[in-house]
């Protein structure tokens, strides 16, 4: 495996333009998989069939279930004069024929070469009663797929949020990040836990995870509702989870209706998690109750009574950074030494930040790169092998080819099912990365052991 | 199996006037009593509509160049395109005799993520200097640059940039202007990719093959290892397969296509560009066959032997095919019985939906509605219509290259086939050679044909035809299965394979069985519910 690959790791300077097998991948699919987050939504890609087609691909390999969205089908023509009437007959088509509430247009790489102006032609498209059309731009040639998460969380923001006169209503606004419908229900419970009202979007919980019923339902049961989102601008405070998929919309609906966003990470990990659960005690003036308190000293518990099976561990993380930043905290937590830790996404706060928490553990000898590839990350393995992958399905090929185990998390995952609707945020899902984690290597344990070193107790 | 008479107007009810005058050509409803009615096919999808189609550059590098396994293909453009065609086909490759493992990159992806400075200020440069680092780490055999939409726009010479890539490295550096938007349908991709390897790789081998029977295997992309099983077939019998196209394909192998003696085709959509274009330059003969079915495999293989008429080799085919089907018969017979009477769907790309008809009767299957992606009229009606397809704005933009008889290498075809000229007469009345009737001879009485099916038709037909199973993509697999319908991939094969030949046919049946009988089917509703019932009545 990777066999074309050179034996020895690189010199310094070999690879410096362009991805050799990526750890991101372009901005549209972020936008689309917010969207699929908004109830009785069709996200709408506006440039060439295969952007859709490809996105909608990647989301259904991953979810294990339907990515509904439309495209405005660019040909040459389109390409040429612009793709304005190409979007306004697709508006017209798509509320005739698939009567969604909402479409969520999203541009690529090719609508914003040509320059299309998207609000413009929003505004001289036919638009029904009580329906809207909302845009973000997501040129394919800046940032990532998180960037465009992001982007669409803004223009969600943008378009619909409104605040009334009133004092601000004593519920939180839950921005979840790029992460898994069964995380995003794990917070929500959480917060709900916690005795205070929420509204969450997006929300892929019943979209993106949706379970088998005895009717088929285009628009599926869940998704944020439309007048949930508007009303999030009377909430009194908004959670936005992950730096670089939350905070921006936050900092707009801050700026918009006056909601106090709070800059949090991903919940995932005890730290993580205390500090979610600190914003929303403080923020709410709440108890912590005794079923949160029970569930994080079951983690606590676990990570006394078998630390000893992972502790000490070299780890490679790769992924995104509002995944691989809590992921590497969890790791330290675990006292594992997080060796490489690799983003393919852009931005400096990146490795500062893990710079950092290595920094405040003593942990020395680490690399890490905003902006890399797991071509790099194989070159370093190359230099010094580590004890255990945690990333995506892509990671696998190094698995192979380093003999090393993988840890599959984050986005996507194509090899494996199921994951989609387990949390790994939360405690609950504190617990099953410790589990996934410490089962990988004492599989690879037995695995490895000779006879006389293969042990019925562990 | 009787079918009812479909009303257009009632399933194309909610369609806008415009969306029903464009969708009504694409859909043709079999009658026995006529002849093939025409079916409108590669031209636009109507934008809004939500189409299973992708673009040119998957047509052209996740199709056709992607799995050549020994040519680093690089993806000129933002990140996505290269990612979303990562891994992501199934056509499998391995190392052999002239292609070492150091010399794959099926795992491996290359892309010069373009940043928005490139795009204000051309990426050539980043081009050409990510071409010189590949070339350091890597040393391919030659690469590829496939374009991405942004890059027709901003004006990036692909050609200037490749030729000095070859002088400055001394290999050949291919590029196919093959940018999302051209075209309408992978399709394009697919003639520009066939164009470019027509012009630059095929003839170019000068290490002479041997073998008595020498043949191509075109559109055939290894998916699940469906080539694997073809060739040891055909090995058994005592052809040699020069080169796949493009399925665990070598640029080595495919710059020797030219010493065959007969083209093989599989996919007739994807690749009878080249077929053509090497029986003008070549002579070489091509001969449609269909290695998906137990009763089409034996044809196909029957078909090729009579293309050669050699004794031996026809006795050694009846050999072979005795052998393998006493050897498959029983289990198939235990498989027929689960599958046999049910009816099917099968929409995909452009031309499973028509191989696979073959293999589902060989089970007691019919296919009551199929369609492809991106296939042209012929696919449909077959060749014979060709000459009268009218070219269009999309279908003009994609080159057709003036290919001549080449003036050292050319033998006419009954030379290439070792055969009388009176004898290949012969042949060629037979109406083998270098024809395809397309897919409408093999559609049931009353079955749907249709093309670009979109996602409200696919609803509706489900509900009219009630369907046992649905073989189609990944887009469309888990909604059919929200309807209850159980579903195959017909692109992936959901990770199973190969189906090819006699041994396939078996994975095949027992992957059909246990999608129709898996237990879940039988849980869907709640005993609370089934209870309610129960109490109702």
């Amino acid at each position: 495996m990777l066999d074309c690959t050179p034996k020895e790791p690189v010199p310094e300077g070999s690879h410096t333009i362009g991805k050799i097998n990526p750890v991101k991948t372009c901005q549209p699919i972020g936008a689309m998989y917010a969207a699929l987050g908004i109830h009785r939504c069709l996200p709408h890609s506006h440039g060439s069939q295969g952007c859709c087609s490809y996105h909608r691909m990647a989301l259904s390999r991953h979810f294990h279930d339907p990515a509904m969205a439309s495209t405005s089908s660019f040909t040459e023509g389109a390409s040429v004069f612009g793709g304005a009437a190409n979007l306004k007959t697709s508006i017209k088509n798509v509320f005739q024929i698939y009567d969604p509430d909402i479409i969520a247009v999203h541009t690529t790489c090719l609508s914003e070469t040509i320059g299309d102006d998207i609000p413009a032609i929003i505004k001289q498209s036919e638009i029904p009663e009580g329906k809207y059309v909302i845009h973000c731009n997501t040129p394919s040639y800046d940032g990532s797929h998180v960037t465009g998460f992001s982007n669409m969380c803004k223009g969600i923001v943008n378009y619909l949020a409104e605040a009334d006169d009133a004092p601000k209503k004593e519920q939180v606004n839950i921005f979840p990040g790029y992460v898994n419908p069964g995380d995003m229900r794990e917070i929500q419970r959480i917060v709900t836990e916690m005795g205070i009202k929420s509204i969450m979007y997006p929300d892929t919980t019943n979209v993106m995870d949706s379970p088998m019923m005895k009717k088929y339902e285009m628009y599926p049961m869940g998704g944020a509702k439309i007048e949930d989102i508007k009303d999030s601008g009377n909430s009194k405070m908004t959670i936005a989870l992950g730096a670089w998929s939350s905070a921006e919309a936050a900092a707009i609906l801050q700026s918009k209706c006056k909601v106090q966003g709070v800059p949090l990470k991903i919940p995932i990990g005890v730290k993580a998690t205390d500090e979610m659960i600190m914003a929303l005690k403080d923020g709410f003036d709440v108890e912590v109750p005794l079923s949160l308190e029970i569930e994080r000293g079951q983690v606590i518990d676990t990570l006394l009574d078998i630390h000893f099976q992972y502790e000490g561990k070299k780890v490679a993380v790769y992924g995104d950074p509002d995944i691989v930043i809590p992921l590497t905290e969890l790791l330290i937590t675990m006292g594992m030494i997080p060796k490489y830790i690799i983003t393919g996404t852009n931005g400096k706060k990146f490795e500062q930040t893990i710079n950092s928490m290595l920094e405040e553990a003593g942990i020395e000898g680490s690399k890490i790169k905003a902006e890399g590839d797991l071509f790099d990350l194989h070159q370093w393995i190359k230099e010094e092998s580590v004890d255990l992958l945690i990333g995506n399905s892509h990671g696998k090929y190094i698995a192979r080819a380093e003999d090393i185990p993988l840890v599959r998390v984050g986005f996507p995952v194509y090899d494996r099912a199921v994951h989609p609707l387990m949390p790994i945020t939360g405690y609950r899902g504190c617990l099953r990365l410790i589990e996934m984690i410490s089962n990988t290597l004492l599989d690879r344990r037995d695995h490895d052991a000779l006879d006389q070193d293969y042990e019925l107790i562990l | 199996m009787t079918l009812s008479k479909v009303d257009m107007d009632e399933l194309m009810a909610p369609f806008p006037d415009k969306v029903v005058r464009n969708r009504k050509k694409h859909i043709v409803q079999k009658d026995c009593t006529e002849s093939c009615q025409q079916i409108e096919a590669n031209t636009r999808t109507v934008p809004g509509i939500i189409t299973q189609r992708g673009c040119c550059y998957a047509g052209c590098k996740g199709v056709v160049v992607g799995p050549i396994k020994d040519m680093v293909t690089i993806t000129h453009g933002p990140i996505g395109c290269a990612y979303y065609s990562w891994g992501t086909r199934r056509n499998k490759i391995r190392a052999d005799d002239n292609t070492p493992a150091e010399d794959l990159y099926g795992a491996m992806c290359f892309s010069t993520d373009m940043q928005e400075s490139d795009i204000v200020f051309g990426g050539e440069k980043k081009l050409a200097k990510m071409i010189d680092e590949i070339v350091g780490i890597f040393h391919p055999r030659a690469i590829n640059i496939c374009a991405t939409c942004p890059i027709g726009l901003i004006g990036d010479d692909l050609g200037a940039v490749s030729k000095a890539a070859e002088e400055r490295h001394g290999i050949q550096v291919l590029h196919y202007d093959c940018e999302g938007y051209k075209g309408v349908s992978q399709s394009a991709g697919h003639h520009i990719a066939n164009n470019q390897i027509m012009e630059h790789i095929i003839g170019k081998g000068t290490d002479k093959v041997d073998g008595k029977y020498l043949v191509n295997f075109l559109g055939e992309y290894n998916i699940g290892g469906d080539a694997w099983e073809i060739e040891k077939l055909l090995e058994q019998i005592g052809y040699k397969i020069v080169s796949t196209l493009t399925g665990d394909s070598a640029y080595v192998n495919i710059r020797n296509m030219h010493q065959v003696h007969l083209n093989l085709v599989q996919c007739h959509r994807s690749i009878n560009y080249i077929a053509d274009m090497m029986e003008t330059k070549y002579g070489t003969p091509w001969l449609k066959v269909n290695f998906i079915g137990i009763e089409a495999t034996i044809e196909s293989l029957r078909d090729i032997a009579q293309c050669f008429g050699d004794k031996d080799l026809i006795k050694r085919t009846e050999f072979v095919i005795e052998k393998e089907l006493a050897a498959v018969t029983p289990e198939i017979e235990r498989y027929k019985k689960i599958c046999n009477g049910k009816s099917a769907f099968a929409f995909v790309g452009g031309s499973r939906s028509h191989h696979y008809q073959y293999l589902l009767r060989d089970l007691g299957m019919d296919v009551t509605v199929a369609g492809y992606e991106f296939a042209h009229r012929d696919d449909y009606e077959g060749r014979e219509v060709i000459p009268t397809i009218k070219s269009d704005a999309d279908s003009r933009n994609i080159p057709e290259l003036h290919i001549e008889a080449d003036q050292e290498m050319y033998e006419e075809p009954h030379i290439h086939l070792k055969m009388s000229k009176e004898k290949y007469d012969e042949l060629v009345a037979s109406g083998k050679l270098g024809n395809y009737e397309g897919m409408y001879p093999d559609m049931v009485d009353g079955g749907i044909m249709i093309d670009d099916a979109n996602h409200y038709e696919t609803e509706e037909l489900i509900e009219i035809f009630k369907p046992d199973l649905i073989f189609t993509g990944i887009k469309d697999k888990y909604i059919s299965h929200k309807m209850g319908v159980p579903s195959k991939q017909m692109h992936s094969y959901d990770y199973s394979g190969p189906y090819t030949c006699f041994r396939g046919a078996v994975t095949f049946a027992e992957d059909v069985a246990n999608a129709l009988s898996t237990p879940a089917w039988k849980m869907i509703t709640p005993p609370w519910d089934k209870a309610d019932i129960e109490g109702g009545e």
